[in-house]
Parts: C-alpha cells; sequence; structure tokens
C-alpha cells in the first residue's frame, strides 16, 4: 500500500485534508518528521496564513530539504493553497519573500480596485486548461470549487497552468508539471468535485 | 467568476442546533452533524454556528460539535458565539472550523482582530456588525450594539467597518437590528454603504423571508448571504433558492453529484 503524507508544519488545519482522504476509502498520515517525508510515496503540503511564516516553519523544522528531495527524485507531490504557493521563486506577500524556487514564478496580491473584494473568497467555477491532467479525470468546466486567499501565482511558464478560474481576470487556480500537481482552490473543502480530486491524485497520480 | 454563497446560520445550545424566536422558546431542532450534512446535499456553500449560550462549561462540548462536524461534511465552515480570547479561537480553528466569528468581543477588545488575523489570517477571521438606526438630536446615525442588540457602543457601523478591516478582519456579517426577525428583506441601503467603505467581502444577514430578499441583498452589493429560518423551517429550501437566484440572473453555484 503507498504510503501517504501530510505535512505537518503548523499552519492551519490539516485534519479536514487527512479525513477527507478517509472518506475517499483511503489513509494519510500527518507528520512533520523529515524521515517521514522523506520515505513518503505521496507528500500532500496543505496550509494557509502567511508565506514568510510559512517558510520559517518549514525551516525550523528541517523540512525544506526532504521536500525538494521528495520532489526531485519523481515521487508524486500536491500542494494546497499556500502549499501552492510555496512551490514559487517568491512572493510579494508582505514584503518580497524566497519560497522553495521549484516552480519558476511569482506570487502577487490581487488588486482591490473596482470594487474587488480581497480575499477572493467562495465557490469559483474551473476553466480546465490541461484536459488530460489525471487530477481532473471526471471534473468538467464550470465545476465549482472553495477559494480563500488573497495571492495567486504568475508561472512564468504559462504551459504549467493546469486550471484557472475568474477575478475577474483569469489566473492560475491548478498547477501540474510532471509528478507536481498544486491547487490554489481547497479540495478538502470543496464538497463532491474536491474529494473527486483528491481521490483522483490518490488513485491516477503517479 | 466568484458565485455568490448561501449560507444556513445554525444555533447551538449545549452541542445541539435549537430553533427560537429572540432567544425565547428554545426548542432542539436537532444533532449539528446531521443537520450540516442535509445543508450540505442541498447545496449550501459554506455554514454557520453560532453558540448562542457560550457559556465556559459548554465549551468542551462545543469543540466536540466542531470536530464530528469537520470529519463529515467537506465543505467551510465558521464557529462564532463567545470568543474572547485567541485562545478560544485557537481551540476552535484547531477543531476545525475555517473561520471565527466575533462580535462583541472584537468592540471589547479590538487587538483581538489584529490577533486572531495575524495568527490564522485574514481569511480566517470574521467580524459580525450589528447596527442599528438610532436618532440623536433627530439625525439618523447607524450605531454598533454589542451583547445580541442589547448593549449600545456609541461606535458608528461605517467607521467600524473600516477599522475591522484595517486591524485585519477578512470578512464582515453585517446583522442590520432593524431588520432582524422582520422577514420583510435585508437592510439594503446599509449593505450598500458598508460593502462600499470596505473591499473585503460583506455577508448580508438578518431579514430574509423570501428568495428575492437575497436577489436584493446581491445587488446592494453583498457577498453573500446569511439566512435562519427560511431555510430552517423549510419555508425555502436551497435548491428552491438557488434556483430562483440563477433565474432572476445571480450567480450561484449549483453543485453537481460526481463521487
Amino acid at each position: 500500500m503507498q504510503r501517504i503524507v501530510i505535512a505537518d508544519y503548523g499552519m492551519g488545519n490539516l485534519r479536514s485534508v487527512q479525513k477527507a482522504i478517509e472518506k475517499i476509502g483511503s489513509r494519510a498520515e500527518i507528520s512533520d518528521k523529515p524521515e517521514d517525508i522523506a520515505s513518503a510515496d505521496k507528500l500532500i503540503l496543505p496550509g494557509v496564513g502567511g508565506f514568510h511564516d510559512a517558510m520559517i516553519e518549514l525551516r525550523h523544522r528541517f523540512l525544506i530539504d526532504p521536500i525538494c528531495e521528495h520532489i526531485a527524485e519523481g515521487y508524486p507531490f500536491l500542494g494546497i493553497c499556500l502549499g501552492l504557493e510555496l512551490l514559487f521563486t517568491r512572493s510579494h506577500e508582505d514584503g518580497l519573500h524566497p519560497g522553495l524556487d521549484i516552480i519558476p514564478g511569482e506570487v502577487v496580491a490581487f488588486c482591490k480596485n473596482q470594487g474587488l473584494k480581497v480575499p477572493h473568497m467562495g465557490w469559483n467555477p474551473l476553466q480546465i486548461s490541461a484536459p488530460d491532467c489525471p487530477l481532473f479525470q471526471g471534473i468538467e468546466n464550470g465545476d465549482a470549487v472553495y477559494f480563500v486567499h488573497s495571492y495567486y501565482s504568475q508561472p512564468l511558464h504559462n504551459s504549467i497552468t493546469a486550471a484557472t478560474a475568474a477575478y475577474p481576470t483569469p489566473f492560475t487556480a491548478a498547477i501540474w508539471q510532471d509528478h507536481i500537481y498544486a491547487t490554489q482552490f481547497h479540495p478538502e473543502k470543496s464538497q463532491g468535485v474536491g474529494l473527486r480530486i483528491l481521490k483522483n491524485f490518490i488513485e491516477k497520480c503517479n | 467568476m466568484l458565485t455568490k454563497r448561501i449560507i444556513p446560520c445554525l444555533d447551538i445550545a449545549a452541542g445541539r442546533v435549537v430553533k427560537g424566536v429572540h432567544f425565547l422558546e428554545l426548542r432542539d431542532a436537532g444533532d449539528p452533524v446531521e443537520v450540516a450534512c442535509r445543508y450540505e446535499k442541498q447545496g449550501a456553500d459554506e455554514l454557520v454556528f453560532l453558540d448562542i449560550t457560550a457559556t465556559h462549561e459548554q465549551r468542551s462540548i462545543l469543540l466536540e460539535m466542531i470536530r464530528k462536524v469537520a470529519e463529515q461534511i467537506f465543505m467551510p465552515f465558521t464557529v462564532g458565539g463567545g470568543i474572547r480570547t485567541i485562545e478560544d479561537a485557537t481551540q476552535i480553528i484547531q477543531a476545525g472550523a475555517e473561520k471565527v466569528s466575533i462580535n462583541s468581543s472584537a468592540v471589547t477588545n479590538p487587538n483581538l482582530i489584529n490577533q486572531i488575523s495575524r495568527k490564522f489570517g485574514s481569511c480566517a477571521t470574521v467580524v459580525n456588525i450589528d447596527p442599528k438606526r438610532v436618532y440623536p438630536e433627530g439625525k439618523e446615525k447607524w450605531e454598533v450594539f454589542i451583547n445580541g442588540g442589547r448593549k449600545p457602543t456609541g461606535l458608528e457601523a461605517l467607521k467600524w467597518a473600516k477599522e475591522v478591516e484595517e486591524r485585519g478582519a477578512g470578512e464582515i456579517v453585517l446583522t442590520s437590528m432593524d431588520a432582524d426577525g422582520t422577514k420583510k428583506g435585508y437592510d439594503l441601503p446599509m449593505i450598500q454603504a458598508i460593502s462600499e467603505a470596505v473591499s473585503i467581502p460583506v455577508v448580508a444577514s438578518g431579514g430574509a423571508g423570501h428568495p428575492q430578499h437575497l436577489v436584493d441583498a446581491f445587488q446592494a452589493g453583498a457577498s453573500a448571504a446569511l439566512a435562519a429560518s427560511i431555510f430552517h423551517y423549510d419555508e425555502y429550501s436551497i435548491p428552491v433558492t438557488k434556483k430562483y437566484l440563477a433565474e432572476k440572473g445571480v450567480l450561484v453555484r449549483l453543485p453537481r453529484d460526481i463521487m
């Protein structure tokens, strides 16, 4: 049986991800131990909160190297929300802070102009730009998922954007590069559509 | 584009859902997990649990309820009622709630907004504002009330809304005490004014009696609409409400059963 590990670095509620995986008939362990992350078959990096705080927490727990090695060795990885943003080169949240720099690009803020409400909070329909992405098997254009964030990613290479949502212009809602998958939205909070995406990660993404 | 959220609000006492009119004649209305699951199936976009007794002894019962709900439903929910310290908020988030909402304690200790926002992000920080129209010297003023609408604070609603945003709130739930309980519609001028004054989402609350009232609230600028009695008493179910909204041109999520 594959070993799925949810990386715990003190940012947010990881139980909801774990419970969602149990709901679809699988199991995942939550761990903050570098050795557990290094030996995972599949790694999930969730998280809510500040980008810079998250990087500090990862560093203090000695988790940066095992996460980067997991990805470098070609094991499947799923980043959720902040876990997507952390993959990028840097973020503009509260200054300019370096990220894991696995995916070239930046994390920038939504502009609070023309009445745009920030945080972007709620259900927004997906437009799938990579229909062959295993994460989106059975998911259709227009299926709404739950977002709650004030920053979004701008990948250097557009080709890794697997899905977009519009607020009011399209932004990257999910990325896919080889075995690296990440969503700006919360599949664990997106009812049936989200559970299906998690099920796809566990069963289809290798 | 982002859809408008429909949010049933559940009153909780001693770990059970209760229904009543103005805190009177409370009667048991079921197990929170069962009620939450029913709303999830119907296509609610979020849920709010409001602990209306919020006594210290019942805190552990509330936390246990949050844990059970978080295990069973896969949608966001907010918990409010009796949160006075950062420790209270931490316990609720760690039990599985996405957001905590504060009301009276935000007024008596505004720094609590900053504390929650710094620790869990603005996205997890909701402030409830309950204004009432008062007429000092014949001039209309929207004064913020606390303690369930019983205690005036002297604060002006627009100014307070801007302050909670500056302190790090990520959302405002606006309950007009004038409209609350009337079932004659949300307080549209208030929703519009507050929504224009801040750049965080504003949730309309208090006064819904018909799906058209939700249409009106969204047109006035609300990002989401909270309602209790019209959903609880099955006057209008969530699917009926959403269908009505969609026909009126409001962007809503119509869930698809794919699992």
